[in-house]
Parts: structure tokens; sequence; C-alpha cells
């Protein structure tokens, strides 16, 4: 018998085993979840790998108090609708304990100090493993990681000193105060993504469909109003016809002008896009290293 | 569509990075943001420097060496590519192993000026150890011989010579310049003589193998689901990856190493259940007795069980700073199962250039060779020959949690 599995039910097979390691591997794993499509992408495949059983994780959202309202509201709703514990943490706090200092000036975001909460989050429930939606083709660093990824104590990545990962045999073994980051859609791209969410008919926040926003311009990229930018007499506010490629934190995620209400037309401009993803992201162009760097921090 | 996952190695300056990267750019895989961030970091002698697109650590772009694996991705309307970027620098030697083992194709990088050297000799026996389906030798750098049909022919001699030894069951030449895009994506008109498909064509037409398909059905359990709900009050299930072969609802099957029987009552999906599930599907089976199976078990079918043993023999590509000496436990894992093991006695080590078998009181870091193992408990497996999955293997330092060596059985 000669019969080979598409590439996404490959990538699907890949990363339903790799959600099993996890559950088998460590004691308190979580899912780091966002309300984005990838985080989405991840909790449909954590059904696919433990029902009719519960998850053997919570889904953990480290929220920067500059989300979009959408995010959030879809993010309760599947928690709801699958039934699986939903666990927020709010950098807001850390700002107010004083752990985090807000960033000032005219960009300010709060992408760094995100990470601050996360560690502390990490911390209290000593979760040894977090699962992320990142993807390998996302960012340059991103390219070099393994699927398990060890922080030290202090959460920080260290990329010349990553284990081997050989086959599909992943040493999840850690010291005590360690953790792994686990990336089961690794070896997916956006692309990817995109088809696997139309097979599977995976809903998504409304987000990343086209609709009206009011708008300006920044850096040759279009950004939503909102009260957590600080508009001054050269911002223009216009209404556009927009959506969202990417959802992060509304004071660094930039919309793409777009007509495209529905999954194929996505994937349609996908195709034809010459602009990567993360070219729609502010926190990314700050340095070469960026990415690096955050992640050396402790980003997820 | 299917997925080709390939390497690529090469000694340090044959230009791997480049190469990977005018496959990205001439396949239009690199964005517009991209190719920006490239223009940031300056030119080298008047042209873009593609081998940022893979260097994509700090360390590396300093030093303008690869020295972890990068994975990359594109796809053609035939088919979609996970390239594996590996360091050719004989330090990072364990990065390459990393990236080999998940590959089907290796393409190995020689430099025309220089032909076959110590990295190609290496690179090629690891290729041939992890027992890569597909090797393609590209002789790079053709530009900077003149393009010479004799200069590509000698090197294609001289690396048969030296693979007649070597276990590759396909071997395939291309002459290409990476920097100038010669026989890459498109065919060289600078090298007329050359008949032969470009880089780009070979990656979209070469047959994929499907032979762990057609191997003796095998299922290691990684995680028993059990709801303990209402609804699923009894529900047992034995989630895990079908490592080769297929499965079949009532098939008789035995679990190692209890060598416990039973029959398969039904094989689970989250859309729903299956009548036959096969490699390398991600699944739930049930059994029909309730017997004792756990995690690191294997279920297979009763014809060509693996070995169930103590003792096994295995090559050994040592990656830790460490060496290993006769007398050192670590723990051993192979599928999803972990036993503590102590390795008892190297055999040799092998010279990767000459192909010659070296006594040797210990395994240095990034040296290969073949030792005895005893494990504290029985374990099921394959030769690797046989079933790549079941016959491989991690060492785990238990001291630091370091993954120290790659594991092939014999």
């Amino acid at each position: 018998m000669k019969q080979r599995l598409s590439h996404l039910k490959q990538l699907e097979a890949e990363s339903i085993y790799i959600m099993r390691e996890v559950a088998s591997q460590f004691e308190r794993p979580a899912l780091l979840f966002s309300g984005g499509k990838d985080s989405i992408t991840l909790v449909h495949l954590a059904l696919k790998a433990f029902r009719p059983g519960k998850f053997p994780f919570p889904l953990v959202h480290i929220d920067t108090g500059h989300n979009f309202v959408e995010a959030l509201d879809f993010r309760d709703r599947l928690a709801e609708r699958i039934g699986e514990k939903l666990i927020v943490r709010y950098v807001q706090d850390s700002i107010d304990q004083g752990k985090a200092v807000e960033e000032k000036g005219k960009f300010p975001s709060r992408n760094a100090i995100q990470t601050v909460t996360l560690l502390d989050t990490i911390a209290e429930f000593k979760f040894d493993a977090c699962i992320g939606g990142a993807r390998r083709d996302e960012e340059k660093a991103r390219a070099k990681e393994r699927v398990f990824s060890v922080r030290d104590e202090f959460g920080s990545w260290d990329p010349k000193l990553q284990r081997p990962e050989l086959w599909n045999i992943y040493n999840g073994k850690i010291h005590v105060g360690e953790n792994v980051r686990v990336f089961p859609i690794s070896n997916w791209t956006e692309l990817d993504v995109w088809e696997y969410i139309r097979e599977e008919q995976i809903e998504l926040p409304s987000l990343y469909f086209s609709h009206q926003r009011e708008i300006v311009w920044r850096d040759n990229l279009v950004f939503p109003v909102s009260k957590f930018i600080t508009l001054d007499s050269q911002d223009k506010v216009e209404t556009k016809t927009i959506r969202f490629r990417t959802v992060g934190d509304m004071t660094c995620t930039a919309a793409v002008e777009s007509q495209a209400d529905n999954i194929d037309d996505i994937i349609k401009e996908i195709q034809t896009s010459r602009t990567t993803e993360r070219g729609s992201r502010l926190d990314d162009k700050r340095s070469e290293a960026a990415m690096e760097e955050r992640k050396r921090g402790g980003y997820f | 569509m299917d997925l080709l996952r390939f390497i690529t190695a090469g000694s340090v300056d044959d230009g791997k990075s480049t190469l990977i990267g005018r496959l990205l750019y001439d396949s239009k895989s690199v964005f517009i943001d991209q190719l920006e961030a490239l223009e940031r970091a300056g030119q080298v002698n008047g042209e873009i420097n593609l081998a940022l697109l893979t260097d994509g650590l700090k360390a590396e772009r300093e030093q303008g060496i690869t020295i972890d694996v990068a994975y990359k991705y594109f796809s053609t309307p035939k088919r979609k590519f996970i390239i594996a970027d590996a360091p050719g620098h004989i330090q990072y030697t364990r990065n390459m192993v990393t990236g080999a083992s998940n590959s089907d194709l290796a393409i190995i990088l020689v430099d025309a000026r220089k032909g076959v050297i110590e990295q190609t000799y290496r690179h090629s026996y690891i290729v041939s150890l992890l027992r890569l389906p597909h090797v393609l030798v590209c002789v790079n750098k053709m530009d900077l011989v003149e393009y010479s049909e004799t200069v590509f022919l000698d090197i294609c001699e001289q690396y048969k010579k030296f693979a007649k030894d070597l276990q590759i069951k396909s071997l395939d030449f291309l002459p290409i310049s990476a920097l100038k895009g010669d026989n890459v994506v498109d065919l060289s008109s600078a090298m007329p003589w050359w008949k032969g498909k470009s880089l780009l064509q070979h990656l979209e037409e070469v047959e994929i193998d499907t032979e762990e398909v057609s191997l003796f059905p095998r299922f290691p359990v990684q995680y028993v689901i059990r709801p303990q709900t209402t609804e699923f009050h009894d529900y047992r299930g034995y989630a895990g990856q079908i490592r080769s072969g297929s499965f079949r609802v009532g098939d008789s099957v035995k679990i190692l190493p209890s060598g416990l029987v039973s029959k398969i009552a039904g094989i689970d999906t989250y859309e729903g259940s299956l009548n036959e599930a096969h490699y390398p599907m991600s699944v739930t089976i049930r059994l029909a007795d309730d017997i004792d199976v756990s995690r690191g078990d294997m279920i297979v079918t009763s014809n060509q069980e693996p070995t169930v043993s103590q003792d096994i023999e295995a090559e050994l590509c040592w990656m830790d700073a460490k060496a290993l000496v006769p007398g050192n436990k670590y723990l051993l894992r192979q599928t999803t199962g972990n036993v503590k093991c102590l390795v008892k006695e190297i055999q040799f080590l092998v010279d990767t250039q000459t192909h010659q078998k070296l006594e040797s009181s210990q395994l240095a870091l990034n040296q290969i060779g073949r030792v005895s193992i005893r494990t504290a408990k029985p374990m099921a497996f394959d030769s690797y020959a046989s079933i790549r999955s079941t016959g491989s293997f991690i060492l785990v330092d238990e001291g630091t949690n370091q993954t120290v060596a790659a594991g092939m059985i014999l």
C-alpha cells in the first residue's frame, strides 16, 4: 500500500504528537492562548490530541491591557464552549506592583513588559512547559528555535546552547526552576495555518476579516485608532476597509487595506502578498535582532 | 500537495546559506520587508547578501557563519519544502545530525575549486549513517572554474569512488552557482553541456519514499486517554502516532515488552472512528481486553515482531563535550519509552574519512562509533536499517539533562 497524507495532515499528525509529548513529559504544562489564529489553531489541535478527555493543561492568557476587544470576547467564548480552564494574568498588575515600567513616547508598547508578567505567571503556577503558537517562518530568530526550547531559571533562551533535537524524540528533562517552551506548529507556515483553518472550518475573531475602522498612518503602516495610542495634530484619522493579518496589541499591530471578507479571499491575498506577516508588526522593526533579544529575555 | 524535507550540508564557505537564499529568492519566496532588511544590512561585492536570509542569530551575522540549524519553508505549485540549513563547521556537527535526522534528502555542497574535502566525507558519512534516502551532490561555484565540465566530472568521479561503500540509495550530481543562480531554479546558459535538471526541478520531482507505510505495524503508546466522565465512564484509549505500517479494527495485537495479546476494538480520532489507520497518523487505539498498557509500550501485530531485549548494539554519534567512556550510565529514550542504560563497551570508532575502524577507549565530541549497551529493563526495537523510528534513540545525561548522543540500533 502506497499512501501519503496531504502536507496539512502530515503537519497535523506531527503537532498532535508534540502536544501529547508535552502532556506525558511534564507535570504542569500550560497552553499560551492569545485569541489569535495561531493559538486558536493550537486549541483545535489539542481537541484532536486529547478528546474525549479533558486538556491536561489550562489555557493561559497574558493580557497586556491593550488587546482588541474582539479577541478577548472570542477568547472567553471559546474557553466556555470547549469547557476548558482559562487563566488570565494582567500586565497592568505588574505595572501597578512596580515590577514593570510602561514605555514612554509616542509609540509605547507593552510587548517587552509582557515578559515580566509571563515569567511571574510561570512562577506562580510552577508551569514547567508552555505551549506556544510560534512558527519558524515568522521571523529569522524563530527559524532557529527547537520544538522543545529549554529556558533557564530566568526564562532566557540561549541559542548557542540548544539541545540537539533528533528524529522526533523530544527531550523535555529539566531542572527545577527551568521551563520548556514548546512550539507544536513550528513547521507550519502562515499559509498552512490559513489552509488548515479553511479545511477544518475553524472559527476566528472578526478582526481577521475585512471591516471598516478608523485608522491613522504611522511609519507607512495602517494603525487602528484606540484609546491606547496618542494622537497629535499631525495624525489624520481616516475610515478605511481593512483587516488584520496578525493580532497582537492594538499599539503594535498594523492592519492591511483589504476587501477580503472570507477565507478563500484571505488565502488568495496571502498567496500573492509580497510582505511577511510580521512586516505589519512594529515591535519587530525596532532592530535587526529585536525578536532574538526579546526571546533571550524570556519572551515566548 | 506533498511535503519534502531536505538538509543542506557542506563545508564552511561552500555557500549553503547563499544557495538557500537563492532558492527562496528565485522562487519568489522572499518578501519585500525581508529584502528591505537585507538591503539595510549592506551588500557584498555589489550584490545583496542572500546568506543573511538564513543566518538568523546575531552571532551568526557577526561572524558570517551558520551556528545552528535554521529551518526555512517554501513551496511551489508542485510541492512544499522544509529546508534544514545545517552548519558546516566541525564544531557544530551535532547540529548537522539534528537537521539530517528529520530529512528525506540531503544536498551536499562541494566547492568546485576545492573538490571533495574532509568535511564532504564527514557529512556524507553522517547522511549515510542516518540513512537519508536521497543524496544530491551540488558542485557549487562553477562560475569560478569557468563552468568547466571536466572539473565537474572529475569531482563526480572522486565522490563516487568514496561513496561506493556508503549506504546511499539514490545519488545524483548537479553543477551550480548559488551566487549567480546557475541551474538553481532555472537551467543555465553558461553550462550548455548540462543535460540534467535544475536544482528546483530535481527537488520537485524526486520520488519521496513511502516505505514506512508498507513496513510492519508499530504503534508506541504515547499517552493514555481516560476521561472518567459519565459519558465516557469506561473509555480507555491509547493515544500515539503510527510509526510504520497500518492497523485495522479487529487486528490481533501484541503489547511489548510484556507480550500480552489482545485485539483492536476501535481506532478513534476527534472526527470519529476509523476502520483503518496508517503511518504517520496520530490516532487513539482501543483494545478489546482490559490489560496493563502504558506509555512506552509498543503495540504491534503478530507478523514480524520487533526484538525484545536488554542488550543492544548501536552506532552512536557523540554530542557532548564530556567524552563517553565505558561504564557510564545514561537515560535511553527510544520512541516514547525511557530506560536507564549502561554503555558496556566501545567496540571501535570510525574514521569518517577513510571508514577505518579505530580502537579507542572513549568517544569524544562529534565522534562516531559502535557500542554495546545494556538496558535496565527489556525494550522493544527494530534495527535502524529496517525501521528508522523504532531503531533510533537518544541518550540523556541524567546529571545535566543534556541530549548527549544519537543512536542507531544495528
